[in-house]
């Protein structure tokens, strides 16, 4: 086969029709540009939606304490006080296991500098920053040592610092919780909100024990933060979290529940992949009529340039060279028809990201798919018009009027 | 330099047609005479369904339809009535368009050289890159005999060429036929014009299928003396007005 020869041929045939060539792309040029588009938006959005789950730490699996149950009223996860310190610390003691926090929660009116506000007091092990990919902006954290002397040290989230010490640094202040005066160590670098809307940085954290004896006296904590070493154990070491506890609180019932962060995560993107799965669905479609639009033309093409097929074949051109003249041609239409609306989709998903204030992620694999299945589209959609082409007799083509 | 055989034609009805190199036979006769049947086999556009037809020592009859796309590539250059040129296509791209589909590749500079020198064999060496429709009916046939020419064909096949021109542009097309043969090149041409047969060597007159009478032209024209009487008459015309 020629195919330097029928590279030229039909690239010659397509500047002799450069409006009707414009014209065949148009359908895929938009079809591979709603495609590339709506993934690209899509797609941001997801990432978007993943930062933020991600942002709750890498690899976390939280234990939170069963439901209590009084007569017929069911409490809710948590309402059990069922998990300890010491549950904690057997869990920090398993293999892939890398920090552990057990957590206290509660809310409390915090003063300082002669200000109050009511702000949420954590009570967290020293791993707590490291847990939730939170660094310290300034100072330091609480060490072990404060855990286990109580000491009355506080690392406070931003929100609280601009609101109890406008224009001051708060490191080496005190902070008075339930009227204990705390010492400020430290501050942790603004978070901003969670995927819940709630203002993470709007929070104390004090050394667990500190919490459970000195703000309030309780023997259980809330829930256990625990860390894997990455997330392909993450699974095992929540068998191992299970096995563990249920063998720790001697129950055939579990009175714990245990969720990692990548369920989050999956719960959390599933409607965004569902819906960036409906939008490059409906751009396929149209993908597909671009690809009819181009069998179209290339069907009216072949009616209408009969007398030069009938020449071509006169002066020697084969069946074959005939038939890969029409493919080639139909190919180039619509690969080049897929580049331009590759290229205009992503320009289109930048332009609505800067001008909605939306992020967005351009698709390297759906860019590869979109030019692919185009090429393959030009492939099928010109086959039969080419093949009809190659199988006119020279004599009636060239008497064709 | 463009005859490399013998062109050897039975044909139609029982009828034995032969044509030798360097010849120049005008196929003569009213339509329904088999004339374009015979044209049709000479040019290896169709196969005889009967008998045999040796163009250049190749036996035509028993080839498949690439085989004879092939010959038709190598040995035969097809002129037409309707010039048959590519539109919106200059005259360059369409004399190179036979060598593209050449068996073998034919560089891309060996390609504009022959094209252009076909071009300038037919007188049209300035206008390679007008198209088609910059030029006129004379001009569009002097580009379509280079792309007949371009792959050094054994045999110019010629169907009706001086149709769709006046007679004096006719006379100019035999005058480049004349030419071509002069410099060896085999031409068949069908023509039902009593008056353009006169300007070839050889006249062959078919009727139903047969051959009703084959000779050799007593007193040909010649192209360039008719067109200076022609030229000769005009001037006459205009100096008596």
């Amino acid at each position: 086969m020629r195919i330097f020869a029928s590279l030229k041929i039909a690239g010659r045939a397509l500047r002799r029709n450069k409006m009707r060539s414009l014209l065949t792309m148009l359908g895929i040029i938009i079809g591979v540009g709603a495609v590339i588009g709506s993934v690209s938006l899509t797609s941001g959005a997801t990432k978007q939606v993943e930062d933020q789950v991600s942002s709750l730490g890498e690899s976390v699996i939280t234990v939170f304490s069963g439901n209590f149950t009084s007569g017929a009223m069911r409490g809710g996860w948590g309402s059990a006080p069922t998990l300890t310190v010491a549950d904690a610390l057997a869990i920090g003691g398993l293999k892939n296991v890398v920090a552990i926090s057990p957590e206290v929660r509660d809310r409390a009116q915090v003063l300082a500098n002669g200000l109050n506000w009511n702000t949420q007091v954590m009570g967290e092990s020293p791993d707590y920053p490291q847990i939730r990919n939170w660094s310290i902006g300034s100072g330091t954290m609480f060490s072990d040592q404060d855990v286990r002397s109580l000491a009355k040290s506080a690392v406070i989230g931003r929100t609280v610092a601009d609101q109890l010490f406008p224009n001051e640094n708060p490191i080496g202040q005190t902070i008075r919780i339930r009227n204990l005066p705390f010492l400020i160590v430290g501050v942790l670098a603004p978070k901003g909100f969670n995927l819940f809307g709630q203002d993470q940085d709007d929070t104390v954290v004090v050394p667990y024990s500190s919490h459970m004896h000195r703000i309030t006296t309780r023997t259980f904590v809330n829930d256990i933060l625990v860390q894997a070493a990455n997330d392909k154990v993450i699974d095992s070491v929540q068998n191992d979290i299970t096995d563990l506890l249920l063998t720790r609180h001697r129950s055939k019932e579990q009175d714990f529940t245990v969720r990692n962060q990548l369920e989050l995560m999956q719960a959390v993107t599933a409607t965004s992949r569902a819906m960036s799965f409906l939008l490059a669905g409906v751009a396929a479609v149209s993908l597909v009529v671009g690809g009819i639009g181009i069998m179209n033309i290339m069907l009216v093409s072949v009616t209408e340039r009969t007398r030069e097929i009938g020449i071509r074949m006169a002066v020697g051109a084969r069946a074959a060279d005939i038939l890969v003249q029409f493919l080639i041609e139909a190919v180039t239409l619509s690969a080049i028809g897929g580049s331009i609306g590759i290229v205009g989709g992503v320009g289109f998903s930048r332009i609505v990201a800067y001008l909605k204030d939306m992020p967005t992620v351009t698709p390297v694999t759906w860019i590869a798919i979109a030019f692919i299945s185009s090429a393959i589209i030009g492939i099928i959609s010109g086959f039969y018009p080419a093949w009809k082409a190659s199988k006119l007799d020279p004599i009636d083509a060239l008497h064709y009027e | 330099m463009y005859h490399t055989g013998e062109v050897d034609v039975h044909a139609v009805r029982g009828i034995t047609l032969e044509i030798f190199p360097g010849e120049f036979v005008a196929l003569m006769g009213a339509s329904g005479s088999g004339k374009s049947t015979l044209m049709n086999m000479i040019g290896a556009l169709d196969r005889p369904s009967g008998g045999n037809y040796l163009l250049d020592g190749i036996d035509v009859s028993t080839l498949d339809r690439d085989a004879l796309a092939d010959v038709r590539n190598e040995k035969i250059g097809f002129v037409f009535q309707g010039f048959n040129l590519l539109s919106r296509t200059s005259a360059l791209e369409n004399v190179e368009m036979p060598m593209l589909y050449n068996r073998h590749r034919i560089p891309s500079r060996e390609q504009y050289e022959r094209a252009m020198h076909a071009l300038e064999l037919v007188g049209l060496g300035q206008r390679a890159d007008h198209h088609p429709n910059q030029l006129s009916g004379g001009q569009q046939q002097r580009v379509a005999i280079a792309r007949a020419l371009v792959n050094r064909p054994s045999l110019l096949l010629a169907d009706e060429p001086t149709g769709n021109l006046d007679s004096q542009t006719s006379i100019e097309i035999m005058g480049v036929f004349q030419k071509l043969n002069d410099q060896g090149i085999t031409i068949v041409m069908v023509t039902h014009e009593l008056d353009i047969a006169r300007y070839t060597r050889r006249n062959v007159i078919l009727r139903d299928g047969n051959i009703v009478s084959d000779m050799m032209v007593a007193s040909r024209l010649n192209a360039e003396n008719e067109l200076q009487q022609l030229r000769a008459a005009q001037q006459a015309v205009k100096l008596a007005s």
